[in-house]
């Protein structure tokens, strides 16, 4: 109970363990998901400069009616390239189209002669993307070839008629998610990897302030005080499984899995929360201030957090941290639907409860021997 | 009973040979500067710290190997007190009873009564860390006597406290004898040697010097009160007095 007053009496407390993760939440739902809803496309700006001086403008016009039909893709009209790709470079826009002085004498050309490479008045059209996002580099020059296929082929021209089809893929169901949705198994990792700050804070604040020796004054042992910090951090974590996921939803994830994935969901990050009161314990070991156990504490928390929630990370790495096997099997629980007793899922549950009890065993004995005082 | 005890903390002795009784019912005072060792016998006999050498038995328990049989019987008030400030007194009273195992109940109805004999009524339901450095020590009396002890050891449990308080302790560590119970303090307050300790031992750099009633104490050394005993067994000061 002292430990559960700390949380809800000290704002600092309070703030890491449950405001934190709802504020990080929503910042992430409303920078790359749909509030309030089940997740909307993105949409990105193409700056079109037209310096087309042909008599066949018409397919210029056409062109840009055909980019903003696709509804994905926004047209600002720049007088001048060096303008437009200061814009690019500023991050303003997404891309930049630039239409030579000829486009419509080719595409003119071109459908005068379709089959006569002779005839036609070959040209380029300069199109530059942002460089600092990967996002728009995949999915913004196909948008604009697809484009001009139409205007070259007539709005049949992806309907090719070929004996071959591809089945519509309804094992994972993708199309409707947003990066957002993503993110958020990485957000039930995140929130609980912190429990290794708190647990080390604790600690060593009890010992800095004599309330270890006091409390070694009374019957009550040294791993049942550890023990009620655990049950105490296995209750603050419930409790965060239910803001983040309230949260989540608040801002527009919708899980494929209904309560039962819930229910997984809070066991195998309780036992994330496990693993991180055992890196608490450690961390409470090797220092002797409060002020040393938050910071030596991210030895534990910055590999979680990089390697193991929603930042991409190399796989063979990602799998040396408890972290991820959580965000991997909430993933496939919320994301792509996968059952309860699919084998990934049962082995990450495996995996991080194994971890955990390890580790908050090895915690227990580390503290006793070296982290009293 | 504490028999040739001695700590050592590598080149200093801060328990030297120190051999005394206390009998059931006796409040006995340590008394002796700051250093002396006081607060280290304290330690050792409460199981915080192992001796180095010699024997101490508490409630017919050895020290080092039925520590936890002593702790279930004692009480002890710290010379640093040690509380969570962000429980009210009242919870942190209850919390140590709670440690204690006394049922939660009795534990509510001891820390009332004992809010009220501290003279801490008013303020037990705010924050610890609010109190003044006096509120503090009776809180910590207070959790030093919730398990209703059979020894309560009390290091230095007046410092900080204005002359009523310290009086008004003094009254309680009276009470507690007339229900039978035993009491260890420390202090360096001459008048509060003189004042409560059925016995007193004084201690300087470790070695126990002189043992006996205040009253004997005073008549055997010519003396007209303990701080001139202790100057005429020593030639010093004890330095601070009420």
């Amino acid at each position: 109970m002292k430990d559960l007053k700390r949380v809800i009496r000290e704002p600092a407390n309070l703030f890491m363990v449950f405001i934190f993760p709802v504020v990080l939440t929503m910042a992430f739902g409303a920078a790359f998901g749909g509030f309030g809803s089940g997740g909307g496309a993105s949409t990105y700006t193409v700056g079109l400069v037209d310096l087309d001086a042909s008599s066949n403008h018409g397919f210029a016009e056409a062109f840009v009616a055909g980019i903003e039909a696709t509804g994905a893709l926004i047209v600002e009209v720049y007088a001048d390239n060096a303008t437009a790709h200061d814009d690019l470079l500023q991050g303003t826009i997404d891309a930049v189209v630039v239409l030579p002085e000829d486009f419509g004498d080719s595409v003119e050309s071109f459908l005068l002669h379709p089959d006569d490479p002779g005839q036609w008045v070959n040209t380029t059209i300069g199109l530059a993307v942002d460089q600092g996002s990967m996002i728009v580099g995949a999915a913004v020059p196909p948008m604009i070839q697809g484009v001009l296929a139409s205007i070259l082929f007539g709005e049949a021209a992806m309907d090719v008629a070929i004996p071959l089809e591809l089945g519509a893929p309804a094992q994972v169901a993708s199309s409707h998610l947003t990066q957002f949705d993503y993110m958020v198994p990485g957000m039930f990792a995140y929130s609980a990897i912190f429990t290794a700050m708190l647990v080390a804070q604790a600690f060593s604040t009890e010992r800095e302030q004599g309330l270890l020796r006091r409390i070694s004054l009374t019957p009550t042992s040294s791993s049942e005080v550890i023990l009620s910090q655990v049950v105490t951090n296995l209750i603050l974590g419930v409790g965060q499984v239910v803001v983040v996921y309230g949260t989540s939803l608040l801002m527009g994830f919708r899980p494929e899995a209904a309560a039962p994935g819930i229910i997984y969901a809070m066991v195998i990050v309780l036992f994330l929360v496990l693993c991180n009161v055992g890196f608490g314990l450690i961390t409470a070991s090797m220092v002797k201030t409060s002020g040393g156990a938050t910071g030596l504490s991210f030895i534990f928390i910055l590999p979680q957090m990089l390697l193991g929630t929603f930042v991409p990370a190399s796989p063979g790495l990602a799998r040396l941290v408890p972290s991820h096997y959580v965000t991997d099997a909430l993933t496939s629980l919320f994301l792509r639907g996968a059952p309860l007793s699919s084998p990934v899922i049962m082995t990450d549950l495996l995996i991080v409860a194994a971890v955990g009890l390890a580790t908050v065993a090895v915690g227990i004995v580390v503290f006793q021997r070296y982290g009293r005082g | 009973m504490v028999s040739n005890l001695v700590k050592r903390y590598e080149d200093v002795t801060a328990v030297d040979g120190l051999s005394f009784e206390v009998g059931s019912g006796e409040i006995f005072g340590l008394l002796g500067p700051n250093g002396a060792g006081k607060s280290t016998t304290i330690n050792i006999l409460c199981g915080l710290l192992e001796p180095s050498g010699g024997e101490a038995v508490v409630l017919g328990y050895d020290v080092q190997s039925d520590s936890t049989h002593i702790k279930e019987r004692i009480g002890v008030c710290p010379q640093e007190p040690a509380f969570y400030s962000h429980l009210t007194g009242k919870e942190n009273i209850e919390l140590i009873a709670d440690l204690h195992l006394v049922p939660r109940g009795e534990g509510r109805r001891r820390t009332d009564a004992l809010l009220d004999l501290v003279g801490l009524g008013e303020a037990s339901s705010r924050r610890v860390g609010k109190y003044s450095g006096g509120m503090i020590r009776r809180t910590s009396l207070a959790m030093a006597l919730v398990n209703d002890p059979e020894i309560a050891f009390l290091d230095e449990p007046t410092v900080g406290m204005d002359p009523q308080s310290r009086r008004a302790t003094w009254d309680l560590i009276r009470d507690l004898k007339k229900r039978g119970r035993t009491v260890i303090l420390t202090t360096h307050y001459i008048e509060e040697a003189e004042a409560i300790a059925d016995r007193v031992g004084i201690i300087d750099h470790g070695k126990l010097i002189a043992l006996d009633t205040p009253g004997n104490l005073m008549r055997e050394h010519g003396a007209g009160n303990l701080e001139e005993v202790f100057i005429e067994l020593t030639g010093r000061r004890i330095r601070e007095d009420v």
